[in-house]
Order: structure tokens, then C-alpha cells, then sequence
């Protein structure tokens, strides 16, 4: 029937639109992201995280809206929060506040550096999960003499921050080779080049990154543990109603011809 | 008025207070000629249930709207953090929130699926247009209220959504720039828009959704249900004046509800607990950052439901224009040399044509892409005059409408999906003639809908016992 092949070449096309528009997603994403391990469960890991992210990042960004009383939800007593987190006039039921002047900050780097209590879920995109697009980004920082801090990302390129874990990964180049493709020559990263060691290994490093990024995505939504755990009793509940109007729906319905 | 009613002295407490407040107010006569007494036809297929489901989906929204509204603030400075606030600190916060979040969503799901349904059997047709006018009404409020909704949590999206948005009230001749600043009530999105739009969409927009709603079950039970067959039940009754082929509401349609709200309440658990974001169509991920005046995002996109209307809004350019100018072109010179109707009509047609045409040259493209995405909501409204087919349901119609209906879902689902997607050369191309067939298919429905070899209707509905 000429209508059915209508519908078919219609199918088509759609399909064609469909996959025009992932091959020009893929292509203006940027690199790939690699993959974050997944330790939300892992208390050891996420209360690393969280001391990763006191140390390193809460000099210059805060998460005004994560409470440090929260931590004890990743295993941290009162006390732990207080002597090894706090700092000196800071309360528990507080909000986790930079150090620094966000007016200061403005004029050091360029930029008011973002919140980041929600950062790990406002990163999601098509390439991946924000846990994975924070675990790309802490790893592919490399020296640029070119940007005022002498620092550059892969991910986001002329980000304003400087690597803030340097220390941490050591200094690194990003060996680049310029390509020509269809008369056009665009430079193509090719790999790293360490310049000077950090205190950690690579395998070090990448596992530390692992377990700030899982904290930051725990951090992101608190209660998503517990939101799964108790979603899965509710569906239980649910499953079982359903059971029972299907059979009471039945059981009216017996008498209808 | 009814008589008083005098009941023995003996009577069960229960029938004594019944009796007492029936003789006051017509509970028993309401429930009666609403549930228990109100017949149904017994052929409702699974396309039945949406109507309920959008009802109770109706009441999520609300129950859930009361208990975020305790702990919101609709201020600029402090709408995102309260937001938070109730992700984290409000007991069971992040559960309210995240069912009125999907809420919104599924309620676009219920309605669309319940549109399509009427759509598909002729619920719009003779003597049920008023229940057509009143759905389009409250669809059109819907739609009002999930946008305005959607500023209020006053991240980047809702902050470039609204700004996109209102600006294209601007693109209207004349009153364009005055009308977006009193929408705004501001030179660009602000606190003065955050607070008037929360002040629609916690009471003004609910009132009018409420309003249309009552409006629309009334209108509903008036007429009786329309049914997959389309056979009009109450053309054969029984001795008592009973349809035959009717079942009364409770308890029959009450337990079939109850079954379909539990499949219902299933998948949407599912996803509130599970999947709240949707994978960033029912929260985008652009939201979790608080908006930023001075920091256009890369690409702005209304959530899924909007896009459909979205993409005929970005169909509309210079270069559709002259598309559209020959469309009227040639229905108007269609009307005229086709259609026998008196001279005057015919110098009406033409008259308004070269109006319509003297128009579509001298304003901006923009505007007429407003005018589509408004129109593509507005034709709606006429489908109960536009379609002239013999019979109502889709069942007893030539084939070929079947496929032409299904293509139009496939064009629906295409023309949301490139709303979604930043602007491209082959998918404005698509999108241009997605609209075409959209108003094609609305605006030719006259013509086609009476044509082809349509099947006999039976007098009764067919129905197979459970």
C-alpha cells in the first residue's frame, strides 16, 4: 500500500534526523569524557572526596547550600566534622562558605568561581554524567604560558581556574599535532608530557579524583541514596496494589456481557 | 425544589444524617446522576483512562504545590537557594519537589494522550463540542501555567526560557514591546517578573484550570461519553430508559479507574524516585545553575512539551514566508473558483487574501513564527467544524485515515524532537515541512476528511466480556 510506504519513508527520515544530530553532537562535544567510577556507596571514598574538597576547593568556591551537619550522612561524626573540617569560626549547622571574597575572586581570576553544591548535576550532558565530566576536567589541566594563571583544560579550554590539585597530579604539556583535514588544519591532542612529578602517581592521582567527584556528585543530592531505597519499597507497595485492583477490577467486571 | 423528606425515627444513624443532609443539600441526587447512575458505555478501551489520570495528576500538582509554596521564595535573590532548601533541609522536601517536577511532565503525557484519544474516536464531534472547547481551554491554561511554573526555580533555563519567550510577544506589530514589558514587568527578566509570574501560577492560572475542568465534566456528563465505536449509547435504551449498552460509573468504571491510577502510580514512582531528572528532560541539567543575566547559555530549549509548538515557531522563516504566501494564494483561489457560494463571499475571500498577503510582505518573518506557534495550539480549537467525515470513530473510516493520523503523531514526535536540538540546516528544513503538514492536515481536514470508502457503524457498540 502506497500510505504504509509513506509511514516507512517518513520512519526513515526520522531516523536520518536522528542520526544527523548525534554525529553533530559528538562532533561540537568536545573530547570525550572518560568515565567516573561510581563509589557513591563507598563511605572511605566519599569522606576522602570530602576532605579532598575542604582542602582544595572550598578556599575559593563554596556550597552555600550543603550544611556540614550533612556530612554525617557519609559516615563523619559531630566531632570528626568539627576538628578536622571546620574551620575555626565556622559552626556545624553552617553552610559550607568559601574562605575567599567572591569580589576578590572576581578580580583575581576573571570570574566569581561557581557553587558548587549542585555542580555535579548542572555538568550532565550528552557525553556523559557530571560526575564523569568533573573527573575529564580535574584531570586534563596542562601548563600554558600563553593564559594568565599558565593554565589550560582539555575539557574547558581558557578555563579561568588555575589546576588547583597541581600539587597533587605535578605539572603536565599537552603534546598537540596540527591535522589537515578537508583543507582545514586543526591542532589535535595527542597526549601528555609530565614536566615535573607530583606527590601522587598517575594511578594515585586518578583514584583521589575518583573519590572527590563521587563526593561532589553525593553532594549534589544528599538524599539519593535514600530516595532509591525507599522508592523500591514504595514500588513493592505499588506492585502489590496493582495486583489487587487488577483482580477486583476483574472480579466486577465478571458480571458484564 | 425537592420535597422534605421524613424518615422513621427508627432509622440507622448513618440514613438519619444521610437523610438529614439530603434534605438540605443534593449529595445523594449529585452522587446518583454523577457516579452511580451516570451510564457509561461499557466499550472504553485503554485510551479511557487518561481523563482520570489527568485529573489526578491535577491533584498531585496541587497537594504538592501547597507544601512547596510554604517553603519557596519567590525572590530573585533567594528562589534557587529555596529550592535547595527544600532538596535538603525540608523533611521529605526533596519528595514533594521532585513529584510536582515530574508532575509537570506526566500531566503533558496524561493530556496529550487523552487529546489523541478524542482525536482518534471523534469525542469533538456533534453533541460534544463544548467538552472539545473547554479541554482545548484547559490545555491552553496548562500550558500557561507549566511555563510560568517554570521560572520559579531561577535557574539559567527558567531565567533564558522566560527571556526567549517573552521576547517573542515583542515581534507583534504595534503593541509588541509595551505588552513584553507588561509581561515582564521589567526591561528584561527580574525579581518584578519572578513575583508576578509565582502569583499565576500558585492562583490566578490553578483557578481558571479549575474552572475549565468542572466546566468540562459537566459538559461531559450532559452529553454522556463518546466511545471507541463511536455509537451513540443512548440511541438504544431498555424498558427503565436505561442505555443497553451503558454501565453505571461506580461501581464499574470506579474500580477500572483504581486499577489504571496503581499502573499509573508504578511508573511514575518509578521515575520520581529513580529517574527525577529524566535524563534532563524533565529537569534540565542547565537549571541546577542559578540564572545569570549577564551569561547567555550555548543553546536554549523549552522542556520536552513545549518543543513541538517551538519547532514551528523556528520553522517560520523569510524564506517559509513565500511558501505560505502561495499556500494562500491558492486556497483562496481554490475557494473561489471551486466552491459555489454567493459573489459577496467570493469578494470577501479575495478582499482578505490580499490583506493577509499585504501583511505577510510587511512584517517581520519573527512574527508570523509567534502567529504559527500560537496558531498551531489555537487550531485545536476548530477541529469539531473542520472535520466533515461520515463517521466519528477512526474504526469505521477508510484506512488511508488511519495512516494519515498515524503520520501526524510521527510529525508531532519529530517536530518536539528537533525543538529540542540547537538550530541546523537540515533540521529547519524538516521542521519547515513538519508545520506544513501539521496545518495541512488541520486546515485540509474539511476536504480530506470526506473522502475515501467509509465502513458501516453498528448500532451497537462491539464489546467483548473480560
Amino acid at each position: 500500500m502506497t500510505t504504509m510506504g509513506l509511514t516507512k519513508k517518513i520512519l526513515s527520515g526520522l531516523l536520518l534526523v536522528c542520526g544527523i544530530s548525534m554525529v553533530a553532537q559528538a562532533n561540537t562535544g568536545g573530547p570525550t569524557w572518560d568515565k567516573a567510577p561510581n563509589r557513591i556507596n563507598d563511605m572511605g571514598a566519599l569522606q576522602n572526596g570530602a576532605k579532598l574538597f575542604v582542602n582544595y576547593c572550598l578556599n575559593c568556591h563554596s556550597a552555600a547550600f550543603m550544611r556540614y551537619t550533612r556530612l554525617q550522612d557519609i559516615g563523619l561524626t559531630q566531632d570528626q566534622i568539627k576538628s578536622n573540617l571546620l574551620l575555626t569560626d565556622t559552626k556545624i549547622g553552617d553552610t559550607m562558605k568559601a574562605s575567599i571574597d567572591p569580589r576578590q575572586a572576581k578580580a583575581w581570576f576573571g570570574n566569581t568561581p561557581p557553587d558548587l553544591t549542585v555542580i555535579a548535576r548542572s555538568r550532565a550532558g550528552a557525553n556523559g554524567t557530571g560526575a564523569d565530566y568533573l573527573y575529564t576536567y580535574m584531570r586534563t589541566f596542562y601548563r600554558d604560558d600563553t593564559k594568565q594563571t599558565g593554565w589550560n583544560n582539555l575539557v574547558f579550554p581558557n578555563v579561568a581556574m588555575p589546576h588547583a590539585l597541581w600539587e597533587l597530579q605535578g605539572e603536565r604539556k599537552a603534546v598537540f599535532e596540527a591535522v589537515t583535514a578537508h583543507g582545514q588544519t586543526t591542532q589535535q591532542f595527542k597526549g601528555w608530557e609530565q614536566v615535573t612529578p607530583g606527590a601522587m602517581t598517575p594511578a594515585q592521582y586518578d583514584q583521589a579524583v575518583g573519590d572527590l567527584v563521587n563526593y561532589l556528585q553525593w553532594m549534589g543530592e544528599p538524599v539519593q541514596t535514600t530516595r532509591q531505597r525507599v522508592g523500591l519499597w514504595v514500588l513493592i507497595f505499588l506492585a502489590g496494589f496493582t495486583f489487587i485492583t487488577w483482580r477486583l477490577n476483574k472480579a466486577y467486571w465478571k458480571d458484564i456481557k | 425544589m425537592a420535597e422534605f423528606h421524613e424518615i422513621s425515627p427508627n432509622a440507622p444513624v448513618a440514613e438519619k444524617a444521610l437523610n438529614w443532609v439530603d434534605n438540605r443539600f443534593p449529595l445523594s441526587k449529585l452522587f446518583k446522576e454523577h457516579m452511580s447512575e451516570y451510564y457509561a458505555p461499557k466499550n472504553f478501551n485503554v485510551w479511557y483512562i487518561f481523563g482520570s489520570l489527568s485529573l489526578l495528576v491535577l491533584v498531585i500538582q496541587i497537594v504538592t504545590g501547597i507544601f512547596l509554596v510554604m517553603h519557596y521564595k519567590p525572590d530573585a535573590a533567594l528562589a534557587f537557594g529555596s529550592v535547595e532548601y527544600i532538596m535538603r533541609d525540608v523533611p521529605w522536601g526533596w519528595l514533594i519537589r521532585y513529584m510536582h517536577s515530574t508532575g509537570a511532565s506526566a500531566f503533558f503525557v496524561m493530556v496529550y494522550l487523552h487529546m489523541f484519544r478524542g482525536l482518534m474516536y471523534g469525542s469533538y464531534r456533534k453533541p460534544r463540542e463544548l467538552v472539545w472547547l473547554f479541554g482545548c481551554g484547559i490545555f491552553l491554561a496548562l500550558m500557561a501555567e507549566a511555563f510560568m511554573g517554570y521560572l520559579l526555580p531561577w535557574g539559567q533555563m527558567s531565567y533564558w526560557g522566560a527571556q526567549v519567550i517573552v521576547n517573542l510577544f515583542s515581534a507583534i506589530p504595534f503593541i509588541g514591546p509595551d505588552l513584553a514589558l507588561l509581561i515582564r514587568g521589567d526591561f528584561v527578566v527580574g525579581d518584578a517578573t519572578l513575583n508576578r509570574f509565582f502569583s499565576f501560577h500558585v492562583i490566578a492560572v490553578p483557578l481558571v484550570l479549575l474552572g475549565l475542568v468542572v466546566a468540562h465534566i459537566i459538559a461531559l456528563h450532559e452529553v454522556g461519553s463518546n466511545n471507541p465505536d463511536g455509537v451513540e449509547i443512548k440511541a438504544t435504551k431498555d424498558a427503565n430508559g436505561i442505555p443497553l449498552d451503558g454501565v453505571p460509573f461506580h461501581p464499574y468504571y470506579t474500580v477500572h479507574d483504581i486499577f489504571g491510577v496503581s499502573v499509573f502510580l508504578f511508573v511514575f514512582s518509578a521515575i520520581v524516585f529513580f529517574a527525577p531528572e529524566m535524563g534532563g528532560y524533565f529537569l534540565e541539567y542547565n537549571n541546577f545553575i542559578p540564572a545569570d543575566p549577564f551569561q547567555t547559555p550555548l543553546h536554549i530549549a523549552p522542556v520536552w512539551y513545549f518543543t513541538p509548538f517551538y519547532s514551528m515557531l523556528r520553522a517560520v522563516t523569510t524564506e517559509l514566508m513565500y511558501v505560505l504566501m502561495v499556500c494562500v494564494v491558492l486556497g483562496a483561489g481554490l475557494a473561489v473558483l471551486k466552491v459555489k457560494m454567493p459573489a459577496l463571499f467570493k469578494a470577501i475571500i479575495v478582499g482578505g487574501a490580499v490583506v493577509v498577503l499585504a501583511m505577510m510582505m510587511s512584517i517581520d518573518a519573527k512574527f508570523w513564527g509567534v502567529v504559527a506557534m500560537g496558531g498551531g495550539v489555537v487550531i485545536l480549537f476548530f477541529l469539531p467544524w473542520l472535520d466533515n467525515s461520515a463517521v466519528k470513530s477512526i474504526r469505521y473510516r477508510p484506512d488511508w485515515h488511519k495512516y494519515l493520523y498515524a503520520v501526524f503523531v510521527v510529525d508531532f514526535l519529530v517536530l518536539g524532537y528537533l525543538g529540542m536540538l540547537p538550530p541546523s540546516v537540515i533540521g529547519g528544513r524538516v521542521s519547515q515541512v513538519g508545520t506544513l503538514f501539521y496545518f495541512g492536515f488541520f486546515l485540509l481536514m474539511p476536504w480530506w476528511s470526506r473522502l475515501g470508502a467509509f465502513k458501516p457503524v453498528p448500532s451497537r457498540v462491539t464489546f467483548t466480556a473480560h
